[in-house]
């Protein structure tokens, strides 16, 4: 089963060539991670997966609808790389604001904040939380709603390995239950975390194999020397 | 209700800022009662108190909105917003909504200032002089909600407000009244929504409520709608 088909993707930001003409797809039900340096395109492939990206050609479909359509406004949920929350509100008006806008029940509110453990935060104003704890708000509204993808940029960027260690377990908990979940990364040591890899690299895919079937293609014992390998191999 | 939610949203976010709130409240009041002193609450005051008091929460509502669009956009809580159930339409009234409402306290706060102590007289309702500032604010925010887009700072945010608000009231005739304007000029004034704006609450000061009262309101109405179409179109969900 695929959740998202991406095909011959043709992305211009700025007068720049991003993506140039990037075909992948994600299969539904697993935590795909979508790895690469920084400036290699995954925001940009991100933001055309969720449909706020003007593209200049190709297509990309998601649970079997064009990628930003109507009918996916309630199916996917998405976490940008900057917190997307009123910094002037309390956490819980922020994912109570939310959760009225994708007119989900109230419950799901304490439990996206217990999800992203900010029980002791709730009532506190986003401005005076740190970036990691802001991040973990903007995680949270995006958790609301039970969606079926999941679509998450560098969501445990400045997480202390415990918080880090307890999300990718809530993600996997979330794939278990059938949703489908898209994570990116520009540090390689948590490819391993994930089902299966996407490897990006100026806007092409350089790989797209579970970690295991990595570290076999390449010899290598860590990702980041196979990531090594790898474009070593293109070049 | 996601227009109440907004509206409920936008309101709490103004309530986290009291010192905006008490700016929004306190200058028109400050400013209506030095307009009175001034003139030692002569005909100038009388001629001018009304129109004031009715055009402040134009210029209010246009900085508030305009600043609070273009944080929208710039924190990127508008994109998220955009992959979300939600209409523009349903975004931009729930924004018109709070500052309608924001403008209603504001106007009447301002009116119990001026109509009882300040000792201003108009001929002609007072609920109608608070109803017509309401409606500049719509306005107002309307404009400002248009205008965020073409700003990528809250500095040129800021600068708008020079721009497109102080010459509609340099030329709405209640400087100079617009039969002695020169004839280019009272053709651009004839064009801005200001001119419509301050003539009925002059109408409404002299008690003269009558077809060209009702064409002015309607004329401000329209032009409230063509700027939150305009705004409208400016809000995407696509971006470069």
């Amino acid at each position: 089963m695929t959740a998202v088909r991406v095909d011959e993707l043709r992305v211009i930001r700025g007068g720049r060539v991003v993506l140039p003409e990037l075909s992948c797809e994600v299969a539904a039900g697993r935590v795909t991670g979508l790895l690469g340096p920084s400036g290699s395109g995954k925001s940009t492939l991100i933001r055309s997966i969720v449909g706020v990206q003007r593209v200049a050609g190709g297509s990309v479909t998601v649970l079997g609808e064009p990628a930003g359509s109507r009918p996916l406004r309630s199916r996917v949920g998405y976490m940008a790389q900057a917190p997307s929350v009123y910094r002037d509100l309390t956490v819980r008006e922020n994912l109570r604001f939310f959760a009225r806008v994708l007119g989900t029940q109230a419950d799901a509110v304490a439990r996206a904040i217990a999800d992203v453990s900010l029980e002791d935060h709730a009532d506190q104003v986003v401005a005076r939380l740190s970036g990691g704890q802001q991040a973990r708000v903007s995680l949270a509204a995006a958790l609301l709603g039970t969606p079926e993808l999941l679509v998450l940029d560098e969501p445990t960027v400045g997480l202390d390995p415990v918080l880090r260690r307890d999300l990718w377990a809530l993600f996997h908990g979330l794939a278990a239950r059938g949703v489908t979940l898209l994570v990116s990364s520009h540090v390689m040591d948590e490819a391993d975390r994930c089902d299966s890899l996407l490897l990006l690299r100026e806007g092409r895919l350089l790989a797209d194999a579970t970690p295991a079937e990595l570290r076999a293609r390449t010899g290598a014992a860590e990702l980041d020397d196979a990531f090594l390998a790898l474009i070593e191999a293109e070049a | 209700m996601k227009t109440i939610a907004v509206a409920v949203r936008v309101l709490s976010q103004l309530r986290r800022d009291p010192r905006t709130l008490v700016l929004i409240i306190g200058v028109p009041c400050v400013l209506e009662t030095l307009l009175k002193e001034l003139f030692r609450g002569g005909p100038v005051f009388q001629h001018a108190g009304a129109p004031m008091l009715g055009l402040f929460p134009f210029v209010t509502m246009f900085l508030v909105t305009s600043i609070t669009m273009l944080r929208e956009r710039v924190t990127g809580t508008l994109e998220r917003l955009m992959t979300m159930p939600l209409s523009k339409l349903e975004l931009l009234a729930g924004y018109g909504l709070a500052f309608g409402v924001v403008a209603a306290v504001q106007a009447t706060i301002v009116s119990v200032v001026a109509f009882g102590l300040l000792d201003l007289h108009v001929a002609g309702p007072r609920v109608v002089v608070v109803l017509l500032a309401v409606a500049n604010a719509v306005l107002g925010s309307a404009l400002g909600l248009f205008v965020s887009a073409f700003a990528q700072t809250e500095f040129q945010a800021v600068q708008f407000m020079p721009a497109l608000v102080l010459p509609q009231f340099l030329l709405c005739g209640l400087f100079v009244a617009r039969d002695s304007m020169a004839t280019w000029l009272r053709w651009i004034s004839d064009a801005l929504p200001l001119t419509y704006a301050y003539d009925a609450l002059a109408r409404t000061a002299a008690d003269t409520l009558d077809g060209r009262f009702a064409a002015d309101v309607a004329v401000v109405c329209g032009c409230i709608l063509l700027a939150l179409a305009l705004g409208a179109a400016t809000l995407r969900r696509r971006t470069p």
